[in-house]
């Protein structure tokens, strides 16, 4: 499934029909991907589901084997200056030279940004509480982050491309780095795609969301219209069941005895109507959350 | 204003957002002419997208609990909501009707749970 997407024109990242082979293995099947100018874009999908591999063809590190990939309207292969002058980037394993100090760290990376803001880099610097002094490979797996987030948004990019910016973090940090993210899309209207796979935090920052499983893109739209097309029926049967009843459009179905939940996708209607031919009778009907979606999805084989 | 988002309920945040302030103004916690934190400052503080918090406010605003003053901020209204009496009636129907079936699940008398009511009413009035 996949609902209707913004038109390519407005899009900040344009993706379609992505496919990339790594061996015999297909890490992203015919992928199609608009993000809107301005949005917090989250993406979401298992390890390995192909995340990585999508945001390394945004940055320009892989050839489209098939299909086009348009970062601000240009293809991030012929113009890679432009490109990557244009968006920050934070790497999954925050990759930065361990024997440098935070501060030659940041006198350096400037060197590569003409846009780089100083002041801007010592107002987070402070934000962060990262010692200048300090060498990166004394820093905390937190401050690696919150150093990493920093050499990203100096220069004040158009878009940020964050690949797992929180995971393996704790609360605190967590919190810090999602705030720092908001503020600047709040305040510069930023445009952010951000992959991971704590669901409560992509439900919370982001507006719109595509889910990736097995290569394939599940579903892509806005957050809202995800969240809505997708029900949580609870069924109450007249008798028992000794097996969970089959019922089309179900993605996933659990519980026991007379009471089953189902979780369904855009045709709820008609397992509503399937679940009534079977006798039992839909006794609640909500929003699911976007954990229970991702999790009835995932188990579903293609 | 405190308020508390939560993703584990089904409900959207944004509407989680326009109850509790709603809550507020209702129970005197919010006075009329207070001011509410710009978007960006609670989008920040919930650890939330600002667009949900814009989304919340516009509904506040249609529902006449704010007013924004253009180049100042937004503040709770001065005047009661201008919703039609109808209207008003309407959109507590539903709520009446998950209470009293709560109240028949529980075998809770109807002036058992009128008498309820007011002294919630009452509690809500004493609050500060």
């Amino acid at each position: 499934m996949i609902l209707p997407s913004p038109s390519s024109a407005d899009a900040v990242i344009a993706v379609t029909g992505l496919s990339r082979q790594f061996g015999s293995k297909a890490a992203l099947d015919d992928v199609s991907l608009y993000v809107p100018r301005g949005c917090v874009f989250g993406l979401v999908g298992e390890n390995g589901a192909g995340k990585t591999t999508l945001i390394k063809h945004l940055l320009g590190l892989f050839r489209a084997q098939s299909g086009a990939v348009r970062v601000f309207g240009l293809d991030p292969i012929a113009h890679t200056v432009e490109v990557l002058g244009r968006l920050g980037y934070l790497s999954e394993n925050r990759d930065l030279p361990a024997w440098m100090r935070v501060d030659e760290l940041l006198r350096y990376t400037e060197g590569f940004y003409p846009r780089w803001d100083r002041g801007y880099a010592e107002q987070l610097r402070e934000q962060f509480a990262l010692n200048p002094s300090a060498r990166v490979r004394t820093l905390s797996q937190g401050q690696h982050a919150k150093l990493g987030l920093l050499l990203a948004l100096a220069y004040r990019p158009e878009l940020l491309l964050l690949d797992e910016p929180s995971s393996g973090l704790d609360p605190l940090v967590r919190r810090d780095i999602l705030e720092a993210i908001i503020r600047s899309v709040a305040e510069e209207g930023r445009t952010v795609l951000f992959s991971s796979h704590l669901l409560d935090e992509v439900e919370r920052v982001s507006d719109h969301l595509a889910m990736i499983h097995q290569g394939r893109v599940v579903f892509a739209g806005p957050l809202d219209q995800v969240k809505q097309s997708h029900r949580r029926l609870t069924l109450r049967f007249e008798t028992a069941l000794a097996a969970p009843p089959k019922l089309a459009g179900a993605l996933s179905i659990s519980g026991h005895g007379r009471e089953w939940k189902v979780i369904c996708g855009p045709a709820n209607l008609e397992t509503a109507a399937v679940a009534a031919s079977l006798g039992a009778a839909v006794v609640e009907d909500q929003t699911p959350t976007l954990d229970e979606i991702f999790v009835a999805r995932a188990g579903k084989e293609l | 204003m405190q308020l508390h988002v939560s993703t584990t309920d089904g409900l959207p945040i944004y509407l989680q957002i326009v109850n509790q302030v709603k809550h507020l103004v209702a129970s005197g916690r919010l006075a009329p002419g207070d001011e509410i934190p710009p978007i960006r400052v609670l989008a920040a503080q919930l650890v939330i997208n600002p667009n949900t918090v814009a989304r919340a406010y516009l509904e506040l605003e249609r529902g006449g609990v704010v007013v924004k003053r253009h180049g100042s901020g937004t503040y709770v209204a001065e005047s009661r909501s201008p919703l039609p009496p109808r209207e008003k009636i309407k959109i507590l129907t539903p709520r009446v009707d998950a209470l009293l079936t709560e109240a028949r699940h529980l075998d809770v008398p109807v002036p058992d749970v009128i008498k309820l009511v007011r002294e919630r009413d009452n509690a809500m009035k004493s609050e500060p």
